[in-house]
């Protein structure tokens, strides 16, 4: 196998055009491929569809690809970490899909599965019910949601051997490896690259094929949300 | 003792030895602190853990280990970490025992609101849709009344929903309801709580068959 790994965010980036669907992994800022997104900024690319549960904050993540004005829209379950996003999406610069995040997780599975939508109690009777299909399965009802497939993927791995198999840690888990499975080109920045054969094939969570791109990133910021810490 | 400790200790109740448990965001998170130490219960955290522990120490504190509330938290023994398919396959297909979240309204047939309030800022619903329509039980905790005085327990709720037809119990400062087939059923007081004052606080109609016991603060 040929390695995939890059050694310039730039470059590996530079034909992500604009207007392009992009998935990108990460729950809050854990897990978020924090190197690929600052490439993207500094390449300037615009009108950028973005799905990722969350986006960023005012300046850190995905906020600052909003901030920037790169973002035209975002399919996301929860926004509410971001003040810039709401003065954009109030000014109608910035268009949004919310969907519930179990919704948004399988239509990203669904996406790289090749599945094309699937039915769902989740959200009947409810705002996000309103124009999609529903089906009776034993007198129960299920809205039809559509698989979401990206041009890109975007996604932060612990390891990486240099065929792009993948291993995660802990929470950092999130959407990564559905993101990685839906993207026509996907690509991981990682805090270790080893040679293929090091990693243990019973523990890895994304096989390669998925991966077209790898990338060492260095110096992690790894911010954190909320610090929470026992008993203060 | 304040209004949230008293809901607290009630919906704390419900938690059973053996369970797979998600808490919410907010005040059910803080449930969790007051779980019988001898209990054995795993609570699942959708972003992808099923075991949280408690906070970290300082030196524990570990930016790829959060909560769905984006706190720093440990796991326990026992615990595994997977992705967000895994992580709400495992809510969708009704293998969460019990789920507690916080509520805006609720309605008489059990229908939920807990989202989005209409000409504020929508944040969305992260996985709370997803939540009531997967569990296997659905406990709802808030105050009875809002900051005006008004019901928060509707005929109807006023505001968008989460989930329709989705609660099984409310728990709320003033009274314990459950919602059934035969529609919404009065179960408990709260001590010092007359049946009058959780009449005239009460929006909704509800039925009163089997009223027994009064829970304390």
């Amino acid at each position: 196998m040929k390695s995939k790994v890059m050694t310039s965010f730039t470059e590996a980036t530079a034909d992500i055009a604009d207007g392009s669907t992009v998935i990108v992994g990460g729950f809050g800022l854990c897990g978020i491929p924090e190197k690929l997104i600052g490439a993207i900024k500094e390449n300037g690319t615009k009108s950028l569809e973005v799905v990722s549960n969350n986006c960023g904050t005012d300046d850190w993540g995905l906020g600052i690809l909003l901030a920037n004005k790169q973002i035209k829209k975002m399919v996301s379950s929860y926004v509410g970490e971001n003040k810039i996003f709401e003065q954009q999406f109030l000014s109608g610069e910035l268009e949004v899909e919310l969907t519930p995040q179990g919704t948004l997780a399988e239509r990203i599975r669904a996406g790289g599965a090749g599945i094309p939508g699937f039915y769902t109690a989740t959200g009947v009777g409810t705002p996000i019910a309103e124009g999609k299909e529903s089906k009776q399965f034993e007198d129960k009802t299920y809205l039809l949601e559509q698989a979401i497939v990206g041009d890109f993927a975007l996604v932060k791995a612990w390891k990486a051997d240099k065929s792009g198999n993948l291993v995660f840690r802990k929470t950092a888990r999130n959407f990564n490896p559905l993101a990685a499975t839906a993207g026509k080109i996907t690509i991981a920045e990682v805090e270790e690259i080893v040679e293929v054969g090091e990693l243990d094939p019973d523990q890895i969570h994304t096989p390669g094929i998925y991966v077209q791109r790898v990338l060492l990133g260095e110096n992690y910021d790894k911010r954190i949300e909320r610090r929470m810490l026992k008993g203060v | 003792m304040d209004i949230r400790q008293k809901i607290i200790k009630r919906a704390v109740q419900e938690i059973e030895d053996g369970m797979y448990v998600n808490l919410g965001i907010g005040i059910p998170t803080l449930i969790a602190n007051a779980i019988p130490e001898d209990y054995d219960v795993m609570l699942q955290s959708e972003n992808g853990l099923l075991g949280i522990g408690a906070y970290p120490t300082e030196d524990e504190v570990d930016a790829d280990l959060i909560n769905a509330g984006k706190e720093t938290v440990t796991a326990v023994k026992g615990a595994s970490f997977f992705d967000n398919a895994e992580s709400f396959a495992m809510i969708r297909g009704g293998h969460i025992d019990l789920a507690i979240l916080g509520g805006m309204e609720v309605s008489e047939n059990g229908d939920l609101a807990n989202w989005m309030i209409p000409g504020k800022m929508v944040k969305g619903m992260g996985g709370a849709m997803d939540l009531v329509a997967g569990a296997k039980r659905v406990i709802v905790i808030m105050e009875h009344v809002n900051k005006n005085g008004e019901s928060k327990v509707k005929k109807q709720c006023t505001l968008p929903l989460t989930g329709k037809a989705v609660v099984h119990r409310l728990i709320t400062d003033l009274a314990v309801f459950d919602f059934t087939e035969t529609g919404m059923e009065l179960i408990e007081i709260a001590e010092g709580i007359s049946l009058e004052e959780v009449q005239n606080k009460t929006e909704a109609s509800f039925k009163i068959s089997n009223l027994q016991m009064k829970y304390s603060d």
